[in-house]
């Protein structure tokens, strides 16, 4: 019987030593339990999440009616995609502009760019909140312009995680190539487009997918520089869980958990399964 | 690969660099400057706030009240680490050993918590873990269960179970936290181990050292840097987390962040939450200067 006649177990194996697979197994149902939960009972016929009375849709209908909660998605989304467009030019530029230059303070530079990476985003916020206020930015800015605040706020802390995700693409990049086509003839810009751009794709994608899950995941941020008017999807659900919690708010987080996979397999699809290990 | 000098093409260098560097100063400079201004003021009128120099805000943050919040904020940054730490690293160590075709898809499931929304996953958390959760309900099996064993071999069964508050006090914060917080630890730890030489592993298992062994005088040591990077990516987020205890913290957990979140939301204290703000940057930068300290040191020491 082939089938039954397991390998012993190498020493290196540990993934083969039934405790490691346990421990594994754990920590998994630890990360997954919750969130299937969650999506269980999105479809349950009863208003407290307690016990299983039954499969019912009604809750999706109602969030999907509930208008300030599709307007909070609408904002997230567009936010995003604004977001994921500005920060992967300036990350592009940026990371170019450090792998390709030598220029005075450039240590200095790169510390500043990492820091809206570090500095906890409580002061990220606080930051955006007083400048804002100070430089009296209107809030009655008819849509899509009221989302430029938060907008703006969220481009700060994308870019440079583009950048450095750039940065570290185009350190594989053969130089010799881009001297050759200057050498046949291409101006500075035609080098840049045919020769710097294609190699850098995997950079940009990787970058742009990094840029739109970090701005649609964030609350911290947008929570202080929202205006009263502007609400986006986190914090519309954290009022929500706040003051009632309501199977409603389960429909709701299902549907945004459901577009967190469709975009990890966009990305899968990408780059494959080893390119998205590989950039993180 | 030589570094082009910016004045020998200033054109280019210009059109690359002006963009992501306006950016910067316009949107994180200078507001970040404001802050630290504003951590001299004081509030001169209902929405007026003069720069004075004055280090009352700094003052005030060094009272008891606040310094044991900061202390607390750190214990609870320093535990959940400890604990990621501790169930991260065998994951992280299976990963690395797990065969060629399974190692993508177990870092792609570490790592598809990591990009679903933060507030979702607190919330799933917390409707586990309500008074009729299912984490509580499984505790009350556990304890009938226990009770009947007693009964059967003819002990007072056990008193009715009452479900344990498990949210709104610091437990909750802390296994919040390390919900949150796990994918930021194994994925830092896996690329560490994954550059490991393997065969170093292998040759000291061979000579005779055993498995704890190996791993305390090979694999640590080595992994070093690699673990010290993925405390830091857990430390440092973990100590400025504001929706963890905001919403799963009893009255007695809050933390640094919901203090300074409550000068600029609720108390109208803008100076003084400008002030908490950079003290906790400041501690940060600590953080990370003793992390780079220690890599320096360990190059001078090759």
């Amino acid at each position: 019987m082939a089938l039954f006649a397991r390998r012993p177990v190498a020493p290196l194996e540990y993934t083969r030593k039934t405790w490691m697979r346990l421990w594994v197994g754990a920590t998994l149902v630890f990360l997954y339990a919750p969130l299937l939960v969650l999506m269980v009972f999105s479809f349950n016929d009863s208003k407290r999440n307690v016990a299983w009375k039954g499969f019912t849709l009604k809750y999706y209908e109602k969030a999907l009616n509930n208008d300030t909660l599709v307007e909070a998605l609408v904002n997230s989304l567009t936010i995003a995609a604004l977001a994921t467009v500005v920060s992967v030019i300036l990350g592009a530029l940026a990371g170019v502009m450090l792998w390709r230059f030598r220029f005075p303070l450039k240590g200095a530079v790169e510390g500043v760019m990492s820091l809206p990476i570090i500095v906890p985003e409580i002061c990220m916020g606080v930051a955006m909140l007083i400048f804002f206020a100070k430089v009296d930015w209107p809030t009655d800015l008819p849509w899509p312009l009221n989302l430029s605040a938060i907008t703006i706020a969220h481009i700060t802390f994308c870019f440079p995680f583009v950048a450095m995700v750039v940065r570290s693409r185009m350190a594989s990049f053969n130089r010799e190539q881009e001297e050759a086509a200057k050498d046949l003839g291409a101006s500075e810009w035609a080098t840049f487009r045919d020769i710097l751009l294609p190699h850098m794709k995997p950079g940009l994608v990787a970058g742009a997918l990094l840029a739109f899950t970090l701005s649609l995941d964030d609350f911290v941020i947008t929570f202080f520089t929202s205006g009263p008017d502007t609400i986006t999807f986190p914090v519309k659900v954290y009022s929500m869980v706040r003051f009632s919690v309501t199977p409603e708010v389960n429909a709701a987080s299902t549907i945004l958990i459901l577009l967190t996979i469709a975009l990890t397999a966009v990305a899968l699809k990408l780059q494959g399964v080893k390119g998205i290990a590989e950039t993180h | 690969m030589s570094l082009q000098d910016w004045k020998q093409h200033r054109r280019p260098f210009a059109a690359i660099a002006s963009a992501p560097l306006f950016w910067l100063v316009l949107f994180f400079l200078v507001p970040m400057g404001i802050v630290w201004l504003y951590s001299f003021g004081q509030n001169s009128g209902p929405a007026d706030i003069a720069i004075t120099g004055t280090l009352d805000n700094y003052k005030r943050a060094t009272e008891w009240l606040y310094l044991s919040i900061f202390g607390k904020s750190l214990a609870v940054a320093a535990l959940v680490t400890l604990i990621c730490l501790i169930i991260g690293f065998p994951v992280a160590m299976a990963i690395t050993f797990a065969a060629e075709k399974w190692r993508p898809w177990l870092l792609l499931a570490i790592m598809l918590p990591f990009w679903t929304n933060l507030l979702i996953r607190t919330y799933a958390l917390m409707m586990l873990m309500g008074s009729n959760g299912y984490a509580n309900r499984g505790l009350g099996a556990l304890w009938d269960g226990a009770s009947w064993l007693k009964t059967l071999v003819g002990l007072q069964p056990l008193e009715a179970w009452a479900p344990v508050p498990l949210l709104y006090n610091n437990f909750a914060v802390v296994l919040g936290l390390v919900y949150v917080h796990l994918p930021f630890m194994v994925l830092p730890l896996y690329s560490a181990l994954d550059r490991l030489d393997k065969s170093l592993i292998e040759a000291s298992l061979d000579l005779g050292a055993g498995h704890f062994r190996t791993l305390t005088k090979i694999v640590v040591p080595l992994a070093g840097p690699g673990i010290a990077a993925g405390v830091m990516i857990t430390l440092i987020p973990a100590l400025g987390a504001y929706l963890t205890p905001d919403l799963m913290g009893g009255t007695d957990s809050q933390m640094i962040a919901n203090v300074i979140e409550r000068q600029f939301k609720r108390a109208n204290d803008w100076p003084f939450g400008a002030a908490l703000s950079f003290l906790l940057i400041y501690a940060m930068f600590i953080l990370v200067a003793i992390q780079s300290l220690r890599g320096d040191r360990k190059k001078e020491a090759r």
